[in-house]
């Protein structure tokens, strides 16, 4: 199979990813789509390195899935401290940072 | 005998000092401790004249190194002082008849409560313009310079309860600005051209300069000596000048300070030789004064007033002699020299008529002094003759001189210059024989002054007692105010023959000015007796229009020019609308540039930025999602043109 297809999948997923950063309100939904966008990436680098035929994709996306499993454990307990604090999880709920 | 030369300058410079700062205790013994201080430098300066007397002609130059004033890396400023023919002429004419000028103030102004202070000017006048004719290098000239300046300044204004002697004295410090802004720029092109400006070193390298600098350095120095001679056109505040005491009109502004433009001329003589163009522009500067003068001589009814006229006019003279180069130099000194005499005498004596008149200076309300007054009479009279060239006074030697020197310049320029000091010269006789007929013979129109007196401001203090006394009683001055008035008679009459005859002071001067014959067009002799008709023909008219008929005490309306000249010429008009309109118009409209554009660039640019920034803040509005977007959208825009680049 044309590893070409797994890059169309990729970019397929990264977009419907940052869409629903984009467009979606709820924290959790949002931090799914992140989730959903690093997935992208990593598909996108096991593909090259199948494509380029060397491990160095691969072993990047070894690196993004512990970046990313840090990256839940803060951003879970953001969102929590946060609904703790304001009863709701909607990411325009903590809109405080303007002028 | 050098270590004098600093002594010649810090007597008078004691005097001013002690005076000014002695306060009332000295109010009794002030005039007589100014006067003392004067008679000690002319004495120093007697016997550094007998001690050059004494020595070889090439050898008649003394310098002393008083200190280094400003030692900087290159630059070096001294105080030092160079005794030389010129500087000796100078310093003789200076403190002699500023000596005969202090002794006649001791009189003039005996009831005058600021007696002292008026002493302490005196000295410190004397001490600045010894400065200025002794320094050896334009720095210390500078100095000496503005000191007169201060000097004359404060002279003018020296009744400054008179609005209009106040006024007087700004307008003589402001337009003396102008010229001394000439002079340092001068200095300065010196100073860059040559590296120094000694004397010694200046003139003796001019060769190595360029013409077109040369030219600039003349033409900044001529500046600087038409606004302290009073040449057009920096000639508006000379008149304005008789504000002051008539002591300081003879000493100041007759005898010695209105000289120093002759003086700086003369002394940078070898580098007007090497600009041609600038020493043009003297002549012409000088003729156009000399004929500006005397025509405003001939319109004023105010005796200082024509007498300031004819100083400017006589100074044109010698201008325009400075500027034909070696063959006119030393006539140029030489009819300062004599001028000085003359000029000191009239003054004086004009000063003894108003004494005598309870300060009125309007001579249509004078005539007939001749008898109430003889010593004044006899003294001005003899002054009169030597300045309108009578043969064997002094004014005959040195001006007649002066007019052939003009025809030797050649040429063109020759004929125009030696024609217009021959106008001149018959234009002199006429307002001087004016004067003299106006004030001496005729009726005595004061005795009904009271009745028909017109509202006029005097140039005295004591006017407000016009009034009162309804007649004035003219007598004749103390003593003390006569003696001058009678030893520079003498000069007036003998200076001349004792310097022409056998070309005394011609060979005094040469080492240092140079000298070279002019070959002139039209010889000696025709010169004299064409000056000796046009003399008698300028007298002959004043006396048909003020002597065979009455004086009308009310001036009549009189031709278009006499009014013009009656107004100086327009000067100040000229000078109204030009330069201060003029100044008000560019400095309205500079105020508006200012205003529209360089305000509005910076404000604009302040506004526009502002207006921006507040547009930019909008984005900033705290929603996480809406700063995602523009990551996206960025993160995107740098994808696209990596893309981009990549293509091309």
């Amino acid at each position: 199979m044309n590893p070409v297809y797994y890059l169309y999948l990729a970019a397929l997923l990264f977009t419907i990813g940052a869409t629903g950063v984009l467009i979606r309100r709820n924290a959790i939904v949002v931090f799914m789509c992140v989730e959903l966008m690093l997935n992208a990436c990593n598909l996108a680098f096991v593909a090259f390195s199948r494509l380029h035929g060397n491990l160095d994709g691969q072993i990047i996306a070894f690196f993004t899935m512990v970046v990313a499993a840090a990256e839940v454990v803060v951003g879970l307990a953001i969102i929590v401290s946060l609904f703790r604090s304001r009863h709701s999880a909607s990411v325009d709920d903590a809109s405080l940072m303007k002028l | 005998m050098q270590n004098l030369i600093a002594l010649l300058v810090a007597a008078p410079l004691l005097g001013a000092a002690v005076l000014l700062c002695g306060g009332r205790r000295l109010d009794r013994s002030g005039h007589l401790i100014g006067t003392l201080l004067a008679a000690v430098s002319f004495v120093i300066g007697v016997v550094l004249f007998s001690d050059l007397l004494g020595r070889g002609a090439d050898d008649r130059t003394l310098n002393q190194h008083l200190f280094s004033w400003v030692p900087v890396g290159g630059f070096r400023a001294d105080i030092a002082f160079q005794l030389d023919q010129l500087s000796m002429t100078f310093v003789l004419l200076i403190s002699g008849v500023g000596t005969l000028i202090h002794i006649y103030s001791i009189g003039y102004m005996e009831h005058d409560e600021r007696r002292r202070r008026f002493f302490g000017y005196l000295n410190l006048f004397l001490a600045a313009m010894l400065l200025l004719v002794l320094a050896d290098n334009y720095l210390l000239l500078y100095v000496g310079w503005e000191g007169v300046g201060l000097a004359s300044y404060l002279l003018i204004g020296f009744w400054q309860h008179k609005p209009s002697a106040a006024t007087a004295a700004k307008k003589a410090f402001l337009v003396n600005r102008v010229g001394d802004l000439g002079l340092s720029i001068a200095i300065m092109l010196m100073f860059t051209t040559f590296g120094t400006f000694a004397f010694g070193p200046v003139l003796h390298s001019v060769g190595d300069a360029g013409e077109g600098r040369l030219t600039a350095i003349g033409l900044m120095l001529l500046l600087a000596a038409c606004g302290k001679s009073a040449q057009v056109p920096l000639q508006s505040w000379l008149g304005d000048a008789m504000e002051g005491p008539t002591p300081v009109s003879a000493l100041i502004h007759a005898a010695t300070m209105v000289t120093a433009g002759v003086y700086l001329i003369t002394r940078s003589g070898a580098l007007f030789n090497a600009a041609p163009t600038a020493q043009l522009a003297v002549t012409v500067v000088g003729a156009v004064t000399l004929l500006f003068g005397a025509i405003v001589g001939c319109a004023k009814d105010d005796i200082k007033k024509a007498l300031a006229g004819s100083t400017m006019s006589q100074i044109g003279y010698m201008v325009l002699a400075a500027g034909l180069g070696p063959i006119g130099y030393v006539f140029a000194i030489m009819h300062l020299v004599t001028h000085g005499f003359f000029k000191a005498g009239l003054f004086l004596g004009a000063g003894s008529v108003m004494h005598g008149m309870n300060d009125e200076v309007d001579m249509r309300r004078y005539g007939g002094l001749r008898k109430h007054m003889p010593v004044t009479f006899v003294t001005f009279g003899l002054g009169y003759l030597a300045i309108i060239g009578f043969p064997g006074l002094s004014g005959f030697f040195s001006k007649d001189k002066i007019i052939e020197a003009a025809f030797a310049k050649g040429g063109t320029e020759g004929w125009v210059l030696g024609g217009a000091a021959l106008l001149g010269a018959a234009i002199t006789a006429y307002y001087m024989t004016r004067v003299m007929i106006m004030t001496f013979f005729g009726a005595e129109r004061w005795r009904n002054a009271a009745t028909t007196s017109p509202d006029e401001p005097s140039a005295e203090p004591a006017a407000e007692h016009r009034g009162e006394h309804a007649e004035p009683h003219p007598h004749e001055s103390p003593r003390s105010m006569t003696i001058p008035m009678i030893v520079l008679a003498f000069g007036s009459v003998f200076a001349g023959a004792f310097f022409g005859i056998g070309d005394r002071f011609l060979r005094w001067l040469e080492p240092v000015t140079g000298h070279q014959e002019g070959n002139s067009p039209v010889g000696a002799a025709t010169v004299t007796i064409a000056t000796m008709v046009l003399l008698v023909v300028g007298a002959g008219i004043a006396y048909l229009q003020y002597g065979r008929r009455p004086v009308p005490a009310v001036a009549p309306r009189g031709s278009l020019l006499t009014r013009a000249a009656r107004r100086d010429l327009l000067q100040d008009d000229f000078n109204h609308v030009v330069l201060v309109r003029g100044g008000e118009h560019l400095t309205r409209s500079l105020v508006y540039v200012d205003h529209t554009l360089v305000d509005g660039v910076v404000n604009g640019t302040a506004a526009s930025f502002g207006g921006l920034s507040g547009r930019l803040r909008r984005l900033q509005n705290g929603y996480a999602r809406s700063y995602a977007v523009s990551m996206f959208g960025g993160a995107a825009l740098i994808v696209a043109a990596t893309l981009l680049m990549r293509a091309v």
